[in-house]
């Protein structure tokens, strides 16, 4: 550990998992807490948590965005600060909230004092916790992948960066196009598949063209994206999720990989 | 043309297997992004100009119709004739009776997206009035029956050699034996080609890419300079333009003007920017002897009272096409509307309602590149996301999809329930991966995997893991 | 087909009922036609504040970046060599059709005896042609011309090679002061038939992204600083 130790009243810090991270890749999760935890807060995971609301949200069914938004909100408001491994779900929090709910009025300034503590996981650790550094290694060639929301809606670029620049034997190759879209979208990845994979496509020939062992991102949603594609190609390039190898956490196989780590 | 769901995926599944249109795809990827970013470097106010330019517009639109007025007092008082036109039909009929009573057999026509929104060549066609397009992809696509694929570069669509065959095909009087392999070869054709229609013709019609209030006039832009041939050289000359292109003063227009150039091509100014005023005057030597204005409003002014009134600031730079992944996947037919690209997902339906238009604000993944490149900070996601809750609203999603939301939603506002699903679910997509990690078939899932192997989960959800991690004494 | 009045009215109605005013909204109308009335500036980029010979320079660079020719002439005389020169560097035969512009009229055209000089509107057959452009803005490098007897707008589209005239005294940074100009000529709110507000010759890259000038008009472009 190489920052302050949790001090009794260091920050508590909600941990929104998502619902990807809970279903398909848990390891984030506790990757999260990890590094939370060395940055100097407490962390606890309310169980009344599912999804921030996104599939409902951008499918048009504003109803069910705001009934799960006033469920998040109740189940969250109690944090000092609420982290979630994902730009789109901070985003949604953080951004999306606030107008959801606008028209409500016992919800409307409570949206408004969670998004204010809502973070991406790396920024939190950056922005909040004032970590420069982890305690971890990685000895591959990485490219960094960042995810729409976390640019453009958080303006989250130089966090993860920082971060990992800080991990022993890990050298970083930007991506010839970085603001490009993976072309995941959420569920566009399934509504219109053809366009969806051929935007996809240019950004596996990106990742593959930077010559990196590994790609890494802060959302799963764009991971799972780009190793499906990876997989179905038999690219050889390793796709984690940035808080696995922050936390120093890479033992699991990799998204789509065998579980005999190659 | 935009008739339903079936032919936006049916053209988009076209356009991604047409090489020659992928290929051409990168010129916009490659060219306009980065000239665009370029430009910017350059001029270190860009962004307080965006602020600048957003303000004006909202200022104009919140007294649009007091705007509108004055712009209209002043046009008559130099001479001009407004013309209101509620609907494109309005609009047609207007300007097809001003041909007549001008006699026109020959109508030259500036670059005007409006134009082809209402359809008018068609029209002035049926009654047998020759139209010319003269901007140069504008003549082109013309001659080839298609629209145009990008409001800013009509063509950007098609190579060299296609547009060699075209012009054999069309201008089949000039000698077989020549040269038309070269871009240049191809200008100078069109160029002696239209300067026969040019100077031929009765009445020259442009759009506007604003007009002025304070002048009564009409400003348009263009790099080749036909707009100023089609507004000059005829006796009548008439503007086409959607009545939200107006601003109060000449130096609001300029400051629009440091924008849209830059926004789309990338260029500091276009080479020709023109401000015309009412007919010429007594003893000019040149210029139109009429001058006429056709405001439109089909569906703007609903938009003002809509959550769609921001769309209004649009200046139709095209940088939203330039910079958005699904354009540069697709290219601008397959969205079958006038215009593409995501200034079209927020447009069309409002034009041609959002039964018909669909697909369009439903086809993007909410990159917000749009946003963040549009010059007018227009909020073009937000707005797809407002067609997609009135999609919903209208019960327009597919039984299935529609079904499946009810179910995951039902699901995700009770928690237990939902992890126990959850549980489940992975526990059994897990067991089938195996040892592989993926998962390249999976029922209900074939959208996916058609085309990508779906990771496995890791087995057990993270709050069961969490749980059980607790229980035993881990924090 | 709605009779105009009517269709005047339907449009302007639903615009007000869309904002939810009426028309006789004195707030609404003062705020309007104060705007007009001051005009107001908004952001005017720094490289519109360089004075002098920095101005000039920032009007030649744009200019030749954007395709045309850009000669300083410090005196008539070497105007109408420079233009005469110019018409054989396009490899053009020595005619050239101008405006009544007194300023042209007044160079020293002798110097230049046997360039056949037509007045008016340009003709299908110009290939050359004359303009003075009443002021530039060296922000782009763009020219102000305006239509009239003095330099018809003709001159500007039709030949292939056109040559502006612009005093080096009529250069301003900004587009702000050169329509602050056009307006002490023309007056507040008024403006002639056409005011063509040009930055090289033509060109377009519509095919392939190909640039290639003289789409339809001008091919080439001379600007002459004179002072």
């Amino acid at each position: 550990m190489t920052s302050t130790p949790a001090a009794p009243q260091g920050p508590l810090v909600g941990l929104f998992v998502t619902c990807l991270v809970d279903l398909f890749r848990p390891s984030v999760a506790f990757a999260a807490i990890k590094l939370i935890e060395a940055g100097g807060a407490r962390v606890e995971v309310p169980r009344a948590q599912t999804c921030c609301g996104q599939p409902a949200y951008n499918s048009g069914d504003r109803q069910d965005a705001i009934a799960i938004a006033r469920q998040v909100v109740e189940t969250f408001e109690r944090f000092d600060y609420v982290v979630a491994p994902s730009g789109s779900c901070a985003g949604m929090l953080r951004v999306h909230y606030p107008r959801l709910l606008a028209e409500d009025p016992n919800f409307a300034e409570r949206a408004g004092a969670l998004a204010a503590k809502s973070f991406e996981l790396t920024s939190f650790l950056v922005g909040v916790l004032g970590l420069s550094k982890v305690d971890a290694a990685y000895e591959e060639s990485v490219t960094y992948h960042d995810s729409c929301s976390s640019l453009r809606e958080l303006h989250v670029r130089e966090a993860p960066r920082r971060l990992l620049a800080s991990v022993e034997g890990l050298s970083l190759v930007e991506l010839g196009e970085s603001e490009v879209c993976c072309g995941f979208g959420g569920a566009f990845s399934v509504k219109y598949p053809d366009i969806s994979t051929a935007i996809l496509d240019a950004k596996v020939r990106d990742i593959i063209g930077t010559g990196a062992s590994t790609v890494l991102a802060g959302d799963l949603g764009c991971l799972m994206h780009i190793a499906g594609r990876l997989a179905r190609e038999h690219a050889e390039i390793e796709v984690r999720h940035v808080a696995e190898v922050l936390a120093g956490m890479t033992e699991n196989p990799a998204i789509a990989a065998p579980r005999q780590k190659r | 043309m935009g008739n339903g769901r079936q032919d936006f995926k049916t053209d988009a599944a076209h356009a991604l297997a047409d090489t020659a249109l992928q290929k051409a795809l990168q010129n916009v990827k490659r060219g306009f992004v980065d000239k665009r970013k370029a430009a910017r470097a350059k001029l270190p106010e860009f962004d307080t100009l965006r602020e600048d330019a957003r303000a004006i517009k909202d200022h104009t639109l919140s007294h649009l119709d007091l705007y509108l007025e004055t712009y209209e007092r002043k046009v008559t008082e130099s001479g001009g004739s407004v013309h209101y036109a509620p609907t494109a039909a309005d609009a047609r009929a207007i300007i097809l009776k001003l041909c007549q009573e001008a006699g026109a057999k020959l109508v030259t026509k500036g670059k005007s997206m409006v134009s082809e929104e209402i359809g008018l060549n068609a029209h002035l066609q049926a009654a047998k009035i020759e139209v010319v397009e003269t901007d140069l992809g504008e003549y082109i696509v013309q001659l080839r029956g298609e629209r145009p694929s990008h409001i800013i570069a009509p063509v950007i669509h098609l190579n060299k050699e296609t547009i060699e065959a075209d012009f054999r095909r069309a201008h089949h009087r000039l000698p077989r034996e020549r040269r038309l392999d070269q871009a240049q070869y191809l200008v100078a054709e069109a160029r002696k080609v239209l300067r026969e229609k040019f100077l031929a013709a009765d009445v020259g019609i442009t759009g506007a890419n604003l007009l002025i209030a304070e002048t009564g006039s009409s400003v348009i832009v263009t790099n080749e300079g036909n707009g100023d041939l089609t507004s000059t050289l005829p006796r009548m000359h008439i503007v086409i333009a959607s009545i939200e292109k107006i601003v109060p003063t000449l130096e609001d227009a300029m400051i629009i003007l440091r924008l849209l150039a830059r926004s789309a091509t990338g260029q500091e100014i276009t080479t020709y920017t023109t401000f015309a005023t009412g007919p010429r005057h007594d003893r000019d030597p040149d210029g139109p002897g009429a001058y006429h204005v056709v405001l439109l409003d089909n569906g703007r002014s609903e938009m003002l009272g809509n959550e769609f009134a921001d769309m209004l600031r649009c200046i139709r730079c095209g940088a939203c096409l330039n910079h958005c992944p699904v354009y540069g996947a697709i290219g601008g037919h397959a969205y079958g509307s006038v215009y593409p690209g995501p200034m079209g997902a927020v447009l069309t339906p409002q034009l041609q309602g959002i039964d018909r238009a669909r697909d369009l604000p439903h086809a993007s993944s909410f990159c917000g590149r749009c946003e963040a490149v549009c010059p007018m900070d227009i909020p073009l996601p937000d707005m797809m996301r407002t067609w997609r809750e009135r999609d919903f609203a209208r019960g327009n999603p597919p039984f299935s999809e529609r079904l499946f939301l009810k179910m995951w939603a039902y699901a995700a506002k009770r928690p237990l329930l939902y992890h126990a699903l959850a549980n489940a679910i992975v526990l059994f997509m897990a067991r089938r991966a195996g040892a592989s990690g993926r998962l390249s078939r999976l029922p209900l899932a074939t959208a996916w995997t058609g085309t990508r192997d779906l990771p496995a989960p890791q087995g057990r959800t993270f709050h069961s893991l969490y749980a059980r991690a607790r229980r035993k004494g881990r924090p | 087909m709605s009779a105009p009045e009517e269709a005047r009215a339907a449009v302007l109605d639903r615009i007000r009922a869309a904002l939810g005013v009426a028309s006789l909204d004195r707030a609404r109308r003062t705020a309007v036609a104060r705007r007009l009335e001051r005009h107001p500036r908004g952001t005017i980029p720094s490289r519109a504040t360089r004075r002098g010979e920095e101005r000039v320079a920032l009007l030649t660079d744009m200019l030749t970046k954007q395709g045309a020719d850009v000669s300083r002439v410090p005196t008539p005389k070497e105007a109408v060599g420079a233009i005469a020169s110019y018409l054989g560097t396009c490899n053009l035969p020595p005619r050239l059709r101008m405006g009544a512009d007194r300023v042209l009229a007044a160079l020293p055209w002798r110097e230049a005896w046997d360039i056949e000089r037509s007045f008016g509107r340009a003709e299908p057959g110009d290939r050359a042609s004359l303009s003075r452009a009443v002021v530039a803005a060296a922000e782009t490098g763009t020219l102000f011309l305006v239509s009239g007897t003095d330099n018809p707008t003709t001159l500007s589209f039709l030949p292939e090679a056109h040559t502006i005239l612009i005093a080096a005294s009529d250069i301003v940074g900004s587009y702000e002061e050169a329509w602050d100009r056009v307006r002490a000529i023309y007056g507040q709110g008024m403006l002639p038939r056409t005011v063509n507000l040009i930055s090289g010759p033509s060109r377009t890259a519509d095919i392939e992204q190909t640039i290639v000038r003289g789409a339809h008009g001008p091919s080439r472009l001379l600007v002459l600083i004179l002072g």
